[in-house]
């Protein structure tokens, strides 16, 4: 699918969902938007819109964590971030593994390294870290 | 039922996780056990007291083989976030260090894969003819490995005009090389009737995973970041995106010796088109914002993204592997195949040389530790020995 | 151990372990076995068990999943060991220094006798500490 063609239809079954909409450049654009809308629109991009799942990053903030998600169209060169910022203490964000299966081992990763947890996830186990690492230690979070 | 026979060291009290635990039932793997983390060294918290000219330093050093692709997609990134200008000459010379990278990368592989299969004349071959590529690399950079040529706005080094007919002649000299290994891997029936319609991965495979590189174009997704979002200088070259249809190892072979080709005419018409000028945009600062920063390396997109806040070190480094992505899709490859072959699956993705070598196989009902990595390169071998045997009546080479 | 050490300088047989390396310092150990560098003629045989190893070739920065199998490898290598640290790495954890997850170098948590730097060493370099090391114990056969 053109990415012009992409991003309309986006914007529109999303309307009321998208807090922020950022043109960064012509190939990179950035997307706000609350932490229980992630699953219905990362669905949405991979299944019906075909995007790549590239990866996820985590960000430690001083009263949240942020997650991006980052998606391809490859072929328009264009990647979407979609942006999301989970509150402390509670920090919990519904698994996109059960619909897509590439991301699996990053959610695995930022909760092991950040502490976010990711309900529904089919596998959430440690991923990079030894057995011994101590529960609680986050090593990219920054205290 | 051939009742599997230990052989070779094990070690029934080791605890170590090994990198691959395949369990299996008589000779067929019906489970798949992925352990990570052996090579985790901490990357990208170290980062985060880097300063943005020592992270490229650190970046390269992710991995051995891939070097100057995560320099590559770390300048990019970079580069995006302060929305540089790269100087016309530094562009083609990254597309020249980068091609040559993958050159001995996919050399490195088919030496690898030979040796798997059995064909250690193949493995030597390909290793030797690494070396000219190697000694390229030190001509320019000063490095065999870890060539430093990467900065923000630029390359650190430049190619200076007398070596030049002496890389033309060496990459020129590797093309007789390649249709070598080509006429060895493509015309061979003996690998034909071994790897073709093993370790399948369908296009929807490709997308449920994000796999990349040569396993994704090996199943006729044409994904390739030096064509989707070109860099350097590959929009300013003629080369071809090469891909195949069945997503078996031996198309995942294909597509790497094909590259190859591709690589050294990408390289010729770079050192023939590059102009004279500056190399290096001498960039002071980075400002405030985000960056996302892509490469081609040979197993596929690297990506990195960056966040500053002005200051001289990143707030985050965020960085993806490619293998990181296409490791994950063995769980489907690799379940339904015989443990003959296993080994050529697993390493069919490209992987680190040092994960495909620790792995084991325990057996489902027991969960006992029957074999190790060693042995089932000796089976892999053994099986390519017997179909040999059957097609042509012959003894080994 | 006259006897072993005479032997050793003979025909020493290598087992190689990465104890979490970018694995350039791998590639270059498998490197020194290619035609052009060709070890075998020196008698150097790369072993796939650390029972029959005289000299363990070690890279890397002792990630903690490397650390107990570093430990365990060592203790099963027949006595006398001969331990050679090969690239920046394991000589003390270059530019990995203070990652949480490599608490400490090689030279930390086994003893090393020979140290080949270089990010990493080229084959020459490593054939020449190799060359060196087998020269050390060929003195130190003769003087038992």
């Amino acid at each position: 699918m053109k990415k012009e063609k992409a991003i309309q239809k986006l914007k529109e079954k999303f309307a009321d969902k998208i807090v922020n909409w950022k043109d960064r450049s012509a190939d990179r654009i950035y997307v706000d938007i609350r932490p229980n809308d992630i699953p219905e629109m990362s669905k949405y991009l991979f299944k019906d819109l075909k995007a790549r799942f590239v990866t996820a990053s985590g960000v430690d903030m001083p009263k949240a964590i942020e997650i991006i998600y980052h998606f391809s169209f490859d072929r328009g060169s264009l990647i979407i971030s979609l942006r999301t910022t989970i509150a402390k203490p509670e920090l919990e964000i519904e698994s996109i593994t059960p619909s897509i299966k590439g991301a699996e081992w990053i959610e695995r990763e930022i909760w092991e390294l950040l502490g976010v947890n990711f309900k529904n996830h089919p596998n959430l186990k440690r991923l990079l870290m030894a057995e011994d690492w101590p529960e609680g230690a986050y090593p990219l979070r920054r205290e | 039922m051939a009742r599997i026979i230990p052989i070779g060291p094990y070690h029934p009290l080791q605890e170590e996780p090994e990198f691959f635990q395949l369990h299996v039932e008589g000779e067929r793997v019906v489970d798949l056990d992925i352990t990570i983390g052996y090579n985790h060294r901490g990357i990208e918290k170290l980062a985060e007291s880097k300063s943005w000219d020592q992270v490229i330093f650190l970046v390269e050093r992710v991995c051995g083989i891939c070097s100057t692709s995560h320099p590559m997609a770390s300048v990019n990134a970079m580069e995006d976030l302060g929305n540089i200008e790269v100087p016309e000459r530094a562009l083609y010379i990254r597309s020249i260090i980068c091609e040559l990278e993958r050159i001995h990368s996919h050399l490195l592989w088919v030496g690898l894969a030979g040796h798997f299969l059995g064909y250690n004349t193949v493995w030597m071959w390909a290793w030797r003819y690494r070396e000219p590529v190697l000694d390229i690399f030190e001509r320019i950079t000063g490095n065999r490995q870890h060539y430093a040529m990467m900065k923000v706005g630029g390359v650190r080094q430049d190619i200076k005009d007398e070596d030049i007919p002496w890389i033309m002649r060496t990459v020129q000299d590797l093309v007789p090389i390649v249709d070598m290994f080509k006429g060895a891997f493509m015309d061979d029936p003996v690998l034909h009737a071994r790897l073709k319609g093993v370790g399948v991965l369908t296009k929807k495979d490709i997308h449920d995973y994000g796999a990349l590189g040569p396993t994704a174009r090996a199943s006729g997704v044409p994904i390739d970041v030096r064509r989707d979002e070109p860099y350097a200088a590959y929009d300013r070259v003629d080369w071809d995106v090469i891909t195949r249809e069945e997503g078996d190892v031996f198309a995942k072979a294909v597509v790497r010796i094909l590259e190859l080709y591709e690589s050294i005419k990408i390289i010729k018409q770079c050192l023939r088109k590059m102009p004279k000028g500056e190399i290096d945009a001498k960039v002071k600062e980075l400002p405030p914002g985000e960056g996302i920063g892509r490469a081609e390396a040979p197993r596929g997109e690297v990506y990195h993204y960056i966040r500053s806040d002005g200051a001289n070190f990143p707030v985050r480094y965020k960085i993806r592997a490619p293998s990181y992505m296409n490791v994950p899709t063995n769980k489907t490859a690799v379940i339904g195949e015989t443990i003959s072959d296993a080994t050529i699956i697993l390493a069919a993705v490209d992987p680190c040389y040092c994960c495909t070598e620790r792995v084991a196989v325990l057996d489902k009902r027991t969960d006992e530790r029957i074999m190790n990595g060693q042995d089932l390169i000796r089976l892999s071998q053994e099986k390519t020995e017997k179909i040999r045997k059957k097609l042509w009546g012959a003894k080994s080479a | 151990m006259n006897l072993k050490l005479k032997a050793l300088t003979k025909s020493p047989w290598v087992f190689h372990l990465s104890t979490g390396s970018c694995n350039n310092c791998d590639i270059e150990i498998l490197d020194v076995l290619t035609p052009r560098f060709d070890v075998e003629r020196f008698g150097i045989l790369l072993v796939g068990s650390v029972r029959h190893a005289d000299v363990l070739l070690v890279t890397g920065i002792v990630t903690r999943k490397a650390s107990p199998r570093v430990k365990r490898l060592y203790e099963q290598a027949p006595k006398p060991c001969v331990v050679v640290a090969i690239g920046t790495c394991s000589l003390g954890q270059g530019i990995f220094k203070g990652s949480y997850n490599a608490p400490i170098p090689v030279d930390e948590l086994i003893p090393v006798d020979i140290y080949i730097p270089g990010c990493p060493p080229k084959p020459e370099a490593i054939i020449l500490g190799i060359v060196k090391l087998l020269n050390i114990l060929k003195e130190k056969a003769k003087k038992k």
